[in-house]
């Protein structure tokens, strides 16, 4: 890539480098030279953000390999050594195996719950037409403009009357139920762009409105359910407020809560070596993936917004 | 025919309509009714006590503190973003330097790259994120007072998240930190689809660059620009601020409350004050905030949409 491609110089009277509104109409040596004074300018602009952006992520994985001394005493030196041992205690003794297993099952289970169930809502209010329709519609829309917290406060005596708080499938069932507004949002408006001709067809042959969905129109509506399942994996993996409220047992915690347990007690234990190992990765798989599925994901949170 | 289709209607939306309406609505008309009672939250009993602790949330001093915070969340975070956003996604896709033969208007090199860059802290948990800058404002340890004193401001060593008259402040930054890069990708797809022809119009007519940005980039992704802005401003008032503030800072919500939010002030007095009804009542005042923000955007945004 060519961020570093070296700016061409700057001409010396250059006063005002960005705004020139009212240049006259082009003359083209002044243009030219306006629009190398501006593209340096964005460049060195662009290029300090960028800067900003990895700085922050590139100390926190420096940091995860030195000792606890240099962290103090030196914060942007280089680690002496590459302390891996901080990795393994963080694995290990800081339990982020755990946090990772409790995390990948209830991310799992709620992301398939939450397109089955959302794409089976979103189809029949995008299809048919039934009393009743447009109140459900805007009901599960409501959801996304709503503060959550406020739900929450009954939601913890709802969840623990049931039986569920403190459990991996009452977080699932929750995680569902939050991701439901926007994945029914996004996918009745997707459902209604696919051609109806082809279920049309089926239906005449015989086959049921639920043969015709699961067999017909879920592999048509692939690519939405790939946007909608990027958007809500990223949503679930990083929820933080609802198991902070739901799930308070030590042994149950996901990644998020974990970390932010992990930092608490270390004030007392002062591990913070094996803390930024442990920040660091819980980081690297999400940006990883990122990385290669990078337009995909690009896609998948900002399709919602687009429309 | 007509019976089966009601049936598979009825068959299809039952579980995920049942499961919405006892996770998420009955909850919230339940927090409405107990926000008129004395519930603790600890014990069943409680009794109905009119509009008590709407009174009480007028003198609550911390109240107004948290939604003057809120407020500010609401209205300064989407102002800051977006504008950082637009900045950005113009110099990448318009700033670019005009090349012999090439388009009028181009981006600058590297474009692809800047969005990749940009858009990691959106894929990275708030929670994640909030405890790594916790780390880089540690006014001794840090990251950010680190590299003031290597840039020879000795002087300038802020406590951050330890001053009251900052602490906010640095709890902000963070939100921008994070959320910048998904507008700027966000509006560097509205720009993208602008029609060159319309540039060319503009730069033959002698427009320069800020004019171009101004009659022509910004009217045509206002849609864009004003839907971020209510996503943005929700939450800023919701998960992301709640996130930020728990966990970055003293208390939390210090030092001296100069950082409490009301989401934050709802989560305390429900699960650590055992004042549920209470709670259940700075949340309805949150509602009403959050409703409230998001109308006045769309009414002030309102405009004639522009087709292209």
């Amino acid at each position: 890539m060519k961020t570093t491609q070296t700016p061409a110089p700057l001409p010396a009277e250059s006063g005002a480098p960005l705004a020139k509104t009212d240049a006259p109409p082009g003359p083209p040596p002044k243009e030219k030279k306006e629009g190398t004074v501006l593209n340096v300018f964005s460049h060195g602009i662009l290029v300090l953000w960028a800067i900003m952006v990895v700085m922050p992520l590139l100390w926190a994985v420096m940091t995860s390999f030195k000792d606890d001394r240099s962290i103090f005493s030196s914060p942007w030196s280089l680690p002496d050594t590459l302390h891996f041992d901080n990795w393994s205690r963080a694995w290990t003794e800081a339990n982020m195996s755990d946090y990772f297993l409790n995390t990948v099952l209830v991310v799992g289970g709620s992301l398939i719950g939450t397109l089955v169930l959302g794409s089976m809502a979103a189809y029949v209010l995008a299809r048919f037409d039934f009393p009743g329709n447009r109140f459900i519609y805007f009901l599960f829309i409501g959801g996304m403009s709503f503060p959550i917290m406020l739900a929450l406060v009954p939601l913890f005596y709802v969840v623990n009357n049931m039986g569920l708080l403190n459990t991996i499938h009452g977080l699932i069932l929750v995680y569902i139920a939050y991701s439901l507004p926007f994945t029914v949002f996004f996918l009745t408006a997707f459902f209604r762009t696919l051609p109806t001709s082809v279920a049309e067809a089926a239906f005449v042959d015989g086959a049921s409105h639920s043969r015709t969905f699961f067999q017909i129109m879920l592999p048509m509506a692939k690519p939405g359910l790939v946007s909608v399942g990027i958007f809500n994996f990223l949503g679930q993996w990083n929820q933080y407020m609802l198991p902070t409220v739901l799930n308070t047992d030590p042994d149950k915690r996901v990644l998020t809560q974990g970390l932010v347990q992990l930092a608490v007690s270390q004030g007392y234990k002062g591990d913070w070596s094996g803390l930024f190992a442990g920040l660091v990765m819980a980081m690297l798989p999400v940006l990883a993936a990122y990385i290669v599925f990078q337009r995909q994901v690009v896609q998948g949170l900002t399709a919602g917004a687009l429309k | 025919m007509q019976h089966g289709k009601y049936r598979f209607i009825v068959g299809f939306l039952a579980l995920p309509l049942g499961l919405y309406a006892l996770f998420v609505i009955w909850p919230f008309i339940q927090s409405i009714y107990y926000s008129f009672t004395d519930w603790t939250g600890l014990s069943p009993e409680f009794k109905m006590v009119g509009f008590d602790n709407y009174s009480r949330l007028l003198d609550d001093e911390i109240f107004w503190k948290s939604l003057q915070h809120s407020l500010l969340f609401a209205l300064l975070l989407p102002v800051v973003t977006i504008s950082l956003a637009l900045f950005f996604a113009f110099m990448i896709n318009v700033g670019g330097r005009k090349r012999r033969n090439g388009p009028v208007v181009s981006g600058v090199r590297g474009s692809s790259f800047y969005k990749i860059v940009y858009f990691f802290p959106q894929v990275l948990s708030i929670a994640i994120v909030a405890l790594l800058f916790a780390f880089a404002y540690n006014p001794d340890s840090g990251a950010i007072n680190s590299v003031l004193r290597g840039i020879g401001l000795d002087d300038v060593q802020p406590l951050w998240l330890g001053d009251p008259d900052l602490a906010l402040w640095a709890v902000m930054g963070v939100l921008v930190w994070s959320t910048v890069g998904f507008f700027v990708v966000l509006f560097s797809a509205g720009m993208a689809s602008i029609p060159a022809e319309m540039y060319e119009a503009a730069l033959l007519d002698g427009a320069g660059r800020a004019t171009t940005f101004f009659r022509i980039t910004l009217p045509l992704l206002w849609d864009t620009v004003q839907s971020g802005w209510v996503y943005m401003g929700i939450l800023a008032l919701g998960a992301e601020s709640f996130a930020v503030v728990q966990i970055m800072t003293t208390g939390p919500g210090g030092p001296d409350y100069s950082t409490t939010v009301m989401v934050l002030y709802v989560y305390q007095k429900a699960f650590r004050d055992g004042q549920a009804a209470y709670a259940t009542t700075i949340g309805v005042a949150l509602l009403v905030v959050t409703l409230a923000f998001a109308a006045v955007v769309m009414r002030l945004g309102r405009r004639e949409r522009l087709e292209f």
